[in-house]
């Protein structure tokens, strides 16, 4: 490990400073009308701390551990999945800009 | 599946997630944009059960399967069933649950490494474990605000600034406790003084920073993401939730922008509260209100008409009637406009989102600064549930909240019509000049209930 050229804690420190960048650039300039679906978007996308649940998930020791990270899969799954749809459902609002006839009465 | 390769699909889905943000930024690529974040999200979740244990199933395998299941059992009917109005509420919900799911990842990570962790890794369990808990507690609390389960108002209570300064200093102090001597029982202190801080700091913001607030806990989530995945050593955690991070610190800045708000006074309006009163004197000065016939009568002869939706029209689930009367006064051959203000309803681009799903036609929604030329034209303006964006105050009186916030100049066409609920002023709570112009007519009631009497009004003439 030691040998490597870089190491680890360095290079992890080099893609947070690189994903902060990357971060403001590319929301920088959005139109008003698309704050809500990328606040919602963004949301959905932290959601991916089911990743982290899964694998804590399985390598908990105890009881309690165990307990604990299920919750854990069960918050972030709510909070990546429904984070998705719920975008999805208001971008379907936007889309067909010319011809807005729709034929999805769904839930009403 | 060798760490090369689970880095490499990792790497990917990373960037997934930065053309998903990229793509939402663009009305045209928005709806691409989400799928994109969908597909990398599942990716880094499929792969993740083929990598670790090498190839063997993960252990407890069924019962994560099982979590997932039941987590996309509440999640997608939630997402599927809610009614768009309610829609800003539930993002807060989703958002507070993934903090307090990094949290516990954290708390977890923690017990699992016991005596193991390092000190970098224990100073961002602190971290995940304090701000994850503050993002899930305040979450909760303007879930509860935009549900109007609890009052929308600023709640300040006595000596509300100590308690909230001291909550902070114990955050600090019990973080800097778990870091120096370590253990289960600071660590439980800290998150539940960070849960605590998390619901003092949000009760003292008004209704209208609400979703400034709410974006700014989707950034504070995106960081614990990422401090989680510090702890677990996973590049993918670290690159999704800093660009949650750093894409929702610029989301809220500019969405305070767009609502002419103070980043830092909606972020430390917790020290500083005190109760938001009105700065004009809610005076009894006449106001000329009307019935639902004499409004019918003015709409029934004007030319042209544009419709101003506010933040009133989505409690009162209004988008359904005010298309009603659109449609009814184009078929008598007015000219039908909406315009729509950037930051109506709960949140910038709501007012969008509702009116197009009541199928208002596209071309019917003008933004503001289009709309604003062609108010000389208009003989009558119908403002249903709005107040704040169409206060002269914005542009007349220096020093109050909303100054300097464009505004939609309604004052300048022939006829002003108000739908309120009463004379209450908006959110800002800044008292609106443009009630007792003479050329205004206020229509008291639910702007639903009256949006019917006036259809029906209009259906007699």
């Amino acid at each position: 490990m030691a040998t490597e050229f870089i190491s680890n804690e360095i290079a992890l420190l080099a893609i947070f400073l690189l994903s902060i960048f990357v971060g403001f650039e590319v929301v920088s300039k959005v139109s008003t009308t698309l704050h809500t679906p990328l606040m919602s978007g963004a949301n959905a996308i932290h959601g991916v701390i089911l990743v982290g649940a899964i694998v804590v998930a399985d390598h908990a020791k105890t009881n309690l551990e165990l307990g604990l990270a299920l919750a854990a899969v069960v918050l972030a799954t709510i909070n990546m999945v429904g984070g998705f749809v719920v975008t999805d459902r208001m971008l379907q609002m936007f889309k067909g800009k010319p011809k807005a006839k729709k034929d999805v009465g769904d839930d009403k | 599946m060798s760490r090369n390769l689970y880095d490499l699909i990792g790497l990917a889905a990373g960037i997934c997630f930065i053309l998903a943000l990229k793509g939402l930024s663009s009305p045209k690529s928005a709806r691409r944009g989400n799928l994109i974040g969908a597909v990398g999200a599942t990716v880094a979740t499929v792969i993740v059960f083929f990598y670790t244990n090498d190839g063997k199933a993960l252990n407890n395998q069924t019962l994560i399967l099982a979590a997932i299941a039941v987590g996309t059992l509440v999640g997608v009917p939630a997402a599927q069933k809610v009614q768009m109005t309610q829609m800003p509420q539930l993002v807060a919900l989703f958002n507070g649950v993934g903090g307090g799911a990094a949290a516990l990842v954290a708390i977890v990570e923690y017990l699992n490494l016991g005596e193991k962790a390092s000190t970098a890794v224990v100073v961002a369990t602190v971290f995940t474990v304090t701000v994850g808990c503050v993002s899930f507690s305040g979450s909760i609390i303007t879930f509860l605000k935009l549900q109007e389960l609890m009052t929308t108002r600023p709640v300040v209570f006595p000596f509300g600034r100590q308690i909230i300064a001291l909550t902070l200093i114990g955050v600090l102090v019990s973080g800097g406790w778990v870091i120096s001597s370590g253990g289960t029982t600071p660590l439980l202190v800290n998150g539940l003084l960070s849960l605590l801080f998390g619901v003092l700091f949000v009760l003292p913001v008004g209704g209208a920073d609400v979703p400034i607030v709410i974006s700014l806990l989707n950034a504070f989530t995106g960081l614990t993401v990422a401090a989680s995945g510090y702890v677990l050593q996973t590049t993918l955690l670290i690159v999704a939730g800093t660009l949650v991070g750093a894409s929702g610190t610029i989301l809220t800045k500019l969405m305070a922008q767009a609502m002419g708000r103070s980043l830092f006074g909606t972020l430390f309006g917790a020290f500083t509260a005190k109760a938001q009163v009105s700065a004009g004197m809610a005076d009894a000065r006449p106001v000329k209100s009307g019935s639902a016939d004499d409004v019918a009568i003015l709409l029934n002869y004007a030319q042209r008409v544009v419709i101003v939706p506010g933040f009133g029209l989505a409690v009162a689930q209004a988008q359904h009637a005010v298309r009603e009367l659109a449609d009814l006064l184009a078929s008598k051959g007015v000219e039908v406009a909406y315009g729509i203000h950037p930051v109506a309803g709960r949140m910038p681009g709501h007012m969008n989102v509702l009116l197009a799903e009541a199928n208002v036609p596209y071309e019917q929604l003008v933004e503001m600064e289009e709309i604003n030329p062609t108010f000389p034209q208009t003989d009558v303006v119908l403002v249903v549930g709005a107040n704040d964006v169409v206060n002269p105050a914005a542009k007349t009186t220096p020093g109050c909240p909303i100054y300097g916030m464009p505004i939609l100049d309604v004052a300048l066409a022939g006829n002003v019509i108000f739908l309120k609920r009463s004379m209450r002023p908006g959110f800002a709570g800044i008292e609106n000049e443009l009630l007792y112009e003479t050329k205004t007519t206020l229509l008291f009631g639910d702007a639903k209930d009256s949006l019917t009497k006036v259809v029906s009004a209009l259906k007699a003439l």
